[in-house]
């Protein structure tokens, strides 16, 4: 594997965790619990989205046969998106969809922390954009789970049911294999070994502030970042590629 | 004949779509402007990611550009360094302000989490006295607020660095 493939496949991964994500929150548009919420979410999914198309527009160029964002986002099949499971879970109850968030974000951010540093200087302008709005996410998602865990009952039992059944998916993030290490060899992206601990203790210090317990099992489902996914990601692609399979090559 | 100050001028009545009282070099986003041999180069940077405005500013620039008779230009979009409010003009945070939109506070970048809340005083009594509706408002470089003195909500203009 080269280097220039290496990067095309963890950008793409960068690329269609944000999409994916993106996508999942766009489909509360309308929908929010209450209308700062409902106005929230879909402003956290235009910034995913935006990500996405930066990650994918460079991985796009580094294919061995170059291609468009709009094509890796809406021409694909299932098997060739190689973003997390956890960010493909359905919204559920606002707990889940917050939950989701939350695992997502407390990873996300001391990852695109890290990429400042990359020796590669185009990823690391990206990362630089992406995190200014990644903070917000955080501690928009943290602070409801605060909310909600340190609520009423009914809510901390109920986001504490997302956690135990959420967690066993957030696992996948720290995925790796040759990809990532010949990258991390180059100095391009960090290790998940340098991340992990920063989520970690974001994780425990939201859960404690939230009265939330860490699930005792400890499952862990993985498979995304290789192209295997769960049963909800081929209705969510159905949905978002529906309108480029059927005009082909439509734009707004 | 064309030169810079002409352009970045030009550019002072291009308004931001979703701030209709902020120039886009009030907002801080056109980043160089270059005349060589007549031709003109301009680049600019979004405010977020996913702003949807940077099509309809990119058309508008063209439409002024066309308008003072300018046909030789190209409108480069930059993302490094990323957009800060720090780059919106002085005159644009009064501009804001007068619209009655907060403008951003001289926010330090303290820890994200369990942060201390942020005072924003309201735009229209100048009350301290405001709380905090929402994180995101009607657009993603806004927060939604309230003032507690006068009960008229408001937008912030969050602060990014």
């Amino acid at each position: 594997m080269t280097k220039q493939e290496a990067l095309h496949i963890y950008l793409l991964r960068m690329g269609d965790d944000s999409l994916i994500l993106g996508q999942r929150l766009s489909q509360l548009c309308g929908h929010g619990p209450i209308l700062e919420e409902d106005i929230a979410l879909t402003n956290v999914a235009l910034d995913l989205i935006g990500q996405a198309t930066l990650f994918l527009e460079y991985s796009g160029e580094l294919a061995e046969q170059p291609k468009t964002n709009d094509e890796l986002a809406y021409l694909r099949l299932e098997k060739e998106y190689v973003n997390a499971i956890l960010v493909e879970q359905p919204n559920g109850h606002f707990g889940d969809t917050i939950l989701r968030q939350f695992l997502f974000d407390a990873y996300r951010k001391p990852l695109l922390e890290k990429l400042l540093d990359s020796n590669d200087e185009r990823l690391a302008g990206i990362a630089e954009k992406s995190l200014k709005e990644t903070k917000y996410h955080l501690r928009h998602s943290s602070e409801w789970v605060i909310r909600l865990g340190d609520g009423t009952e009914e809510s901390h039992e109920r986001i504490q049911n997302s956690l135990e059944s959420l967690l066993r998916y957030a696992h996948e993030l720290f995925f790796e294999n040759e990809v990532d290490k010949l990258l991390i060899a180059e100095g391009i992206v960090p290790s998940a070994e340098s991340i992990f601990p920063i989520w970690e203790k974001t994780l425990n210090d939201v859960l404690k502030e939230a009265t939330l317990t860490l699930p005792k099992n400890n499952w862990k489902f993985q498979g995304g970042r290789e192209g295997r996914h769960s049963e909800h990601m081929g209705y969510l692609l159905a949905e978002m590629q529906y309108m480029q399979r059927t005009y082909p090559n439509m734009e707004w | 004949m064309v030169n810079e100050s002409k352009i970045w001028e030009h550019l002072e009545d291009v308004y931001d779509p979703e701030v209709p009282v902020l120039s886009i070099v009030d907002l801080g986003i056109v980043r160089s402007v270059r005349v060589t041999n007549n031709h003109v180069s301009i680049t600019i940077t979004p405010t977020y990611t996913g702003c949807p405005a940077m099509g309809t500013i990119e058309k508008d620039i063209t439409v002024k550009l066309q308008e003072e008779a300018i046909t030789s230009y190209e409108i480069h979009t930059s993302i490094s360094p990323a957009w800060t409010t720090d780059w919106m003009s002085e005159r644009g945070k009064i501009k804001l302000k007068d619209y009655g939109i907060a403008p951003p506070q001289d926010e330090v970048d303290k820890s994200v989490l369990f942060g201390d809340p942020l005072v924003v005083p309201c735009p229209k009594c100048d009350s301290s006295d405001t709380k905090l509706v929402s994180q995101f408002g009607s657009t993603a470089c806004k927060a939604h607020y309230q003032c507690k003195k006068c009960r008229e909500p408001f937008d912030y203009f969050k602060c990014l660095r």
